[in-house]
């Protein structure tokens, strides 16, 4: 099975460690080969783009040339580092004056992007190299009793023109995979509208009411729980429910699980060997339904 | 007046990011589709581009609205003229730190980067869980080769300031 130079980037290393954990658990047992890499940065996401959009070109870059130079294809965990990752990929691949003008730029620092690997979200391994039939026949524990409310997250599907992920209108890949380990993908009203998780630290109070419609609608829906493939809209939503009860006196009480635990969970991997106490709205009643 | 629209408005296509702003015809599709411009009034893109359009540059650059874009894309995405709103938004933003409107959440984005080479601090109490869960430890970003990048980019001379468009 294939080796990947594993790009982790900064939230989940260093405050969702439960997110890790699963995904390497789970990748793992599916036969995938994850490689660190050494000397990697932050991927330039949305507010370093804010800041200055050709130095966040050209910090995406270098860490794709460290890939380049293990010559290894990227997988990233966190949709905001895939989609920092592959806009630059794609444009430097795609725009000869761009690659030039950045790779100006990274001369100063050593290094020079070529532009001959890839960067892949582990969503695409799990359903490019496992496969979804392997991938059910892998599944030792299925979740036939969970509604799961897919939530992919803003950066997986768009910009879908560079990002090329799945139809950014109708997407399923994710409910896919949902599927695939016995549980149920359910609709839900908004279902691909963003968390608001990026005005946190600006406009909290506009972030938390478009986090409590995506709570509500899910809620609604009858859901066991969210599942969510990005730091930044697991915390939003997770952390996100304990403000809402300060701030709407409203309690729903809704599970937000990363998709790789749900994975791991599956597969076999025991409750107690993933971090779950990470989580601020409890397990249990998942926990429970899966048995 | 004409003539100080165009300017902004070539001063915002010459850069990355904003080059298909002109392409604009003002349907609202980016209003509507919008989740910050249902939940407040404080923004809605089509304004955003109509200002800058007119070449209303302080009242852009100066004001709150451009720093309240989640950048989701649905915007971009569903444009019939395919400007891209949501990097129209990263150029203007670009150009407003540049000249020290600059909200105090973004000084720190920045500082973080240039110190510490990731946005998010490491958290102590990770780093210490980390083996017991049988991750490896933390590897070190490469500083030095990032602060390299930023000073041939002039990120690092981009001036910080404190005061701003914080609400």
């Amino acid at each position: 099975m294939k080796a990947y130079a594993l790009f982790l980037g900064c939230t989940i290393p260093a405050r969702q460690p439960h997110y890790e954990l699963a995904a390497r658990k789970a990748l793992t047992k599916l036969g995938i080969e994850l490689v660190d890499m050494e000397g990697t940065t932050c991927c330039a996401p949305p507010p370093i783009q804010s800041i200055d959009l050709e130095t966040s070109l050209a910090i995406a870059a270098y860490n794709v040339c460290l890939a380049e130079e293990a010559d290894l294809d990227i997988l990233t965990l966190c949709t905001g580092c895939f989609e920092s990752l592959t806009i630059a990929n794609r444009l430097l691949k795609e725009k000869p004056e761009l690659r030039e003008k950045v790779n100006k730029i990274l001369s100063n620092a050593g290094k020079e992007f070529k532009g001959t690997r890839e960067v892949k979200h582990y969503l695409q391994v799990l359903m490019n190299d496992v496969g979804v039939e392997r991938l059910k026949q892998s599944v030792v524990k299925p979740l036939n009793k969970l509604k799961v409310a897919a939530f992919s997250g803003c950066h997986l599907l768009r910009p879908s023109e560079i990002l090329r992920f799945d139809d950014p209108e109708r997407p399923r890949i994710f409910d896919t995979l949902i599927e695939a380990l016995g549980a149920k993908s359910i609709p839900y009203k908004n279902k691909l509208r963003c968390c608001g998780g990026l005005l946190r630290g600006y406009a909290d109070d506009v972030a938390l009411a478009i986090a409590r419609d995506k709570i509500v609608n899910a809620y609604n829906a009858g859901a066991d729980c969210i599942s969510t493939l990005c730091p930044f809209c697991f915390l939003t939503l997770d952390l996100g429910q304990m403000l809402m009860k300060t701030t709407y006196k409203e309690e729903y009480n809704m599970p937000i699980i990363h998709y790789a635990e749900l994975l791991s969970l599956s597969l076999g991997v025991e409750p107690k060997e993933l971090a779950l106490d990470f989580h601020k709205i409890k397990l249990d009643k998942v926990l429970e339904k899966i048995g | 007046m004409a003539e100080k629209s165009l300017d902004f408005a070539r001063e915002i296509t010459s850069k990355h990011g904003g080059e298909t702003i002109t392409r604009c015809y003002q349907c609202g599709t980016c209003a509507s589709t919008c989740p910050v411009a249902r939940t407040t009034e404080r923004y809605n893109p089509r304004q955003i581009i109509r200002l800058a359009l007119l070449g209303q540059r302080d009242e852009v650059l100066k004001g709150d609205a451009i720093w309240l874009c989640a950048s989701c894309y649905n915007c971009q995405e569903r444009c019939p003229q395919k400007v891209e709103i949501a990097d129209v938004i990263y150029a203007l933003r670009n150009i407003a730190i540049r000249e020290g409107n600059i909200p105090s959440i973004y000084t720190e984005f920045a500082t973080g980067l240039m110190n510490e080479g990731r946005l998010a601090p490491i958290s102590k109490f990770v780093e210490k869980k980390r083996p017991e869960y049988g991750l490896p430890p933390l590897k070190p970003t490469d500083i030095e080769a990032l602060k390299k990048i930023l000073t041939a980019t002039g990120f690092d001379k981009i001036m910080f300031k404190r005061e701003g468009a914080s609400p």
